[in-house]
């Protein structure tokens, strides 16, 4: 059997293997892809809430793809404290500012960023919340300061439609 | 056959292999001798291996977005047609599937019947055949029901009534069957986990088979034994695999012209409208895969005879090794058995074409006749013609045969110069 | 290997076409061109829009389509309305919502993710309002009938003066392609009927084909993607099949028998 005729076999063998691994690639990829979000779960985006009832000092929580968002009206003394902070005290250092657009406002995914319980309001050594499920101590700007948790709880995308109603996603 | 000795080359293999030969099963795999004459209809075993794998995978998936409650099966079928990622083309390759799974498993059972592979020393191959042919009847009947149209309603109510004919406890095993009064959200929920089940079942018998057939090996187009395995035979790996991956992709192309371009053709229309327990749709009509035993049910005037008859014409093939007396396999040789095999056949063909039919007038005629044939065939044809038949002479080996055209090694010179490896 | 080849078509000859056998025994439905029919079958989106109009102006009164979304308006292989125009048409109908924090239910204007409004509240409504009979739900009429589009088509021009010997009860109609001629829908469409939003003639016959249009990609709104894929699929297949023929008759070159 001469080199050539080796060669030209090889080819047609890798060929074969490689246009049948692609195939079985094509056909594994719909397999996992059907385990994401589906297009009504997408669809759901945005929840309004009418916050016209809440008191200062109040949190409210909403239900929000499946998971609580707290909304609460801070005091002038919570806004007042949580710009007070410094950023080197924080183990996850981010303004005040940037967490809450309105400072009175405070829109926040009520989720530890630990392991995913709903941490308790008006509890813990900042004022702010506290996870039972491991001990994580948030501020009252959700930001986390002491405990497990890597980052500060998360800020859903939300906007005010008008005063009284808040858009969330 | 070929499980000497069979030591890995390397020290881990043969640590790992002396305590679980797993090793050593797949050598016996991939040496497995085949006889080297097997023609195409023999990659249909090969077909069907994947034709089940296709069906649990695409219904595991299907199962993690399916609903089993009466109010909301069809909704979540609908579901997944529209929302789920990709979610149309499984439940399209799954429902397809189930009679491309029906459509190879006929060919391969009738080429079982042409090549006599039933006979001896393979009846328990056989068997183990049918009571899987059995598990998928069961497998594909309930899967039909889950998502709760027209069709898989009263089909369910239809089939599920047979058992009344029996006498006496028939009542209460129907009401034990359906969980109530009539079929409704606890059938619905008990189909859905045996259909989750039977695939399993099934899975672990399709081992059963295949160990079955590698003690005596393959049967061949000769139907004669294997004389000298270095000449008649080749190893499974690649000979094997290579052509049963080649008609396994011929077979894939018409599947997925079924599944991307005529989805719904094999269903029925009343099958997307959803179960109304106040109306029978005009006609019921079981899958085209049922439809010659149900053209059997229907030919009989007698509810209970009529149940007998159609289970006796499934149950009359466990029998088939004993009813055929013949000592030849292959209908090669058996130039009369040849033309019953094709009477068979059509005849079958003609139960499943009158079985989509209404019961009446001349199909019902027909159907008759056609069903008094389908047993006439085993039970009187088959017996006398082992006696009565003359056989034409068979060849000495499967490499030395020399046959006019019909199996395809035919003109094959024998040269002496092939051994394995 | 001709021999396989023949047989299996034989085969499917025998067992395809059999479901559809029941279909055959009406008229001969209208024939037309449908575009989305055959390997590369694309919906008509100005025919998909146009469907949409009288779907709403018309059909709408009586049958829902509870499996659709106003957000699947907007997507791909659909009528391909902006989602601007989604949305407005969303916005132009009141949903049912709630209970809000009082456990009062409330309206509001749809959404896109809302399913479509239906004209009635359940189905025994919908039989008391129509003299018994349900109008159908029609997200997947078009696979819920034997004759398909087709038929569809057919019906919503197939309403004529019932022949003489027929008579008809209050409030049944005489329409010769509904199954025994008798159906409880009164012909829904006149000549100009509509004014559609694209100029187009609202002639019967225009107006049928594009609500058939319609109910076809509410039935199937993948069917773009699907005939899109299929035709990769096969075309890898076949360039598959190839390779693995001519690596099969290598292999067996290697020894004295014929594949």
């Amino acid at each position: 059997m001469s080199d050539k005729k080796t060669n030209r076999r090889d080819f047609l063998f890798t060929a074969t293997y490689a246009v049948g691994a692609v195939g079985v690639g094509a056909t594994i990829w719909p397999m996992i892809d059907q385990m994401n979000p589906d297009a009504s779960v997408k669809a759901l985006a945005s929840t309004e809430v009418d916050v016209s009832t809440v008191n200062p000092g109040k949190t409210i929580t909403v239900l929000w793809r499946g998971k609580p968002v707290f909304i609460r009206r801070r005091t002038q003394e919570e806004i007042a404290e949580a710009k007070s902070v410094k950023l080197e005290e924080l183990k996850h250092p981010e303004k005040d500012e940037d967490r809450a657009k309105d400072p009175e406002w405070l829109v926040m995914l009520g989720v530890c960023t630990h392991l995913g319980c709903v941490p308790l309001d008006q509890k813990g050594d900042y004022n702010g919340w506290f996870c039972p499920c491991h001990g994580s101590h948030y501020d009252i700007s959700g930001r986390i300061r002491k405990g497990p948790a890597p980052t500060n709880m998360e800020i859903p995308k939300y906007e005010f439609v008008n005063a009284n109603t808040i858009k969330i996603g | 056959m070929s499980d000497q000795e069979y030591t890995p080359k390397s020290k881990v293999g043969k640590w790992f292999n002396d305590r679980l030969p797993l090793l050593t099963l797949a050598n016996h795999l991939t040496d497995y001798p085949t006889p080297k004459n097997l023609n195409y209809w023999w990659t249909f075993g090969g077909i069907l291996t994947f034709c089940l794998i296709t069906q649990i995978v695409t219904g595991l998936v299907l199962a993690m977005h399916y609903i089993a409650h009466a109010d909301m099966a069809f909704d979540s079928v609908e579901h997944i047609m529209r929302d789920v990622n990709y979610g149309w083309l499984i439940r399209y390759i799954h429902a397809n599937g189930a009679s491309m799974f029906f459509l190879a498993v006929y060919i391969h059972i009738f080429r079982s019947l042409f090549y006599g592979s039933y006979k001896a020393p393979r009846e328990i191959i056989w068997i183990i055949g049918i009571i899987i042919y059995l598990l998928m009847m069961a497998a594909a009947f309930m899967g039909y029901v889950l998502p709760w149209g027209q069709m898989s309603f009263w089909g369910a109510t239809v089939i599920t009534n047979l058992f009344s004919a029996i006498p006496l406890v028939g009542e209460g095993i129907v009401t034990w069957l359906w969980g109530g009064y009539s079929v409704d959200n606890p059938t619905l929920t008990r189909f859905f986990t045996l259909h989750y089940l039977i695939p399993f079942l099934i899975l672990g018998l399709v081992v059963l088979h295949i160990w079955a057939l590698h003690v005596p090996g393959n049967n061949n187009p000769v139907g004669i034994d294997v004389k000298k395995p270095s000449k008649d035979t080749v190893p499974f790996h690649p000979y094997i695999v290579i052509k049963d991956g080649f008609a396994l992709l011929m077979f894939m192309i018409v599947f997925a012209f079924f599944v991307f371009y005529t989805p719904n053709i094999l269903g029925h229309a009343d099958n997307y409208i959803e179960a109304d327990p106040l109306v029978t749709p005009a006609h019921i009509v079981p899958e085209w895969y049922l439809l010659p035993f149900y053209a059997i049910l229907r030919s009989v005037p007698d509810k209970l005879l009529g149940v007998v008859a159609m289970l006796s014409a499934i149950f009359i093939l466990a029998a088939l090794p004993w009813l055929d007396t013949s000592k030849i396999r292959s209908a090669v040789f058996r130039p009369l058995y040849k033309q019953f095999y094709w009477i068979l056949v059509v005849d079958v063909l003609i139960l499943g074409y009158v079985g989509a039919m209404p019961a009446e007038g001349l199909y019902l005629l027909i159907a008759r006749v056609a069903t008094a044939y389908y047993f006439i065939h085993f039970l009187i044809i088959l017996p006398v013609l082992g006696y009565k038949e003359k056989t034409l002479p068979i060849p000495l080996s499967i490499t030395g045969s020399v046959l006019g055209g019909s199996t395809n090694f035919a003109a094959a010179k024998n040269k002496e110069s092939f051994t394995i490896k | 290997m001709k021999n396989f080849l023949r047989i299996s078509l034989l085969i499917l000859l025998f067992v395809g076409p059999q479901n559809n056998s029941f279909s055959a025994e009406k008229a001969e439905y209208l024939k037309t061109d449908w575009s989305f029919k055959g390997l590369f079958g694309k919906f008509d989106r100005s025919a998909l829009q146009r469907g949409y109009q009288v779907y709403t102006e018309v059909c709408s009164s009586c049958h829902s389509m509870k499996y659709l979304s106003y957000r699947n308006l907007a997507e791909k292989g659909g009528p391909e309305f902006s989602e601007a125009q989604a949305k407005a048409i969303a916005a132009s109908f009141e949903v049912k919502d709630g209970p809000n924090a009082d456990g009062e239910m409330f309206t509001r204007p749809g959404k896109l993710s809302d399913k479509f409004v239906m004209p009635y509240e359940n189905v025994k409504a919908a039989q008391a309002a129509n003299g018994g009979a349900y109008p159908p739900d029609m997200s997947v009429l078009v696979k819920a009938r034997g004759g398909g589009v087709d038929y569809i088509y057919s019906l919503l021009q197939g309403y004529e003066d019932p022949p003489a010997g027929v008579s008809l009860d209050d409030g049944v109609y005489y329409n010769k392609y509904m199954y025994g001629n008798k159906i409880k829908m009164s012909n829904q469409l006149s000549d100009g009927l509509i004014e559609y939003a694209d100029g187009t003639n609202s002639t019967v016959e225009q107006m049928s084909k594009d609500v058939t249009t319609f109910l076809m990609w509410a039935a199937e709104p993948h069917l773009e993607a699907r005939h899109q894929m299929g035709f990769k699929a096969i075309i890898y297949l076949i360039i598959l099949t190839v390779l693995v023929y001519f690596s099969m008759k290598r292999i067996w070159s290697r020894i004295e028998t014929e594949v």
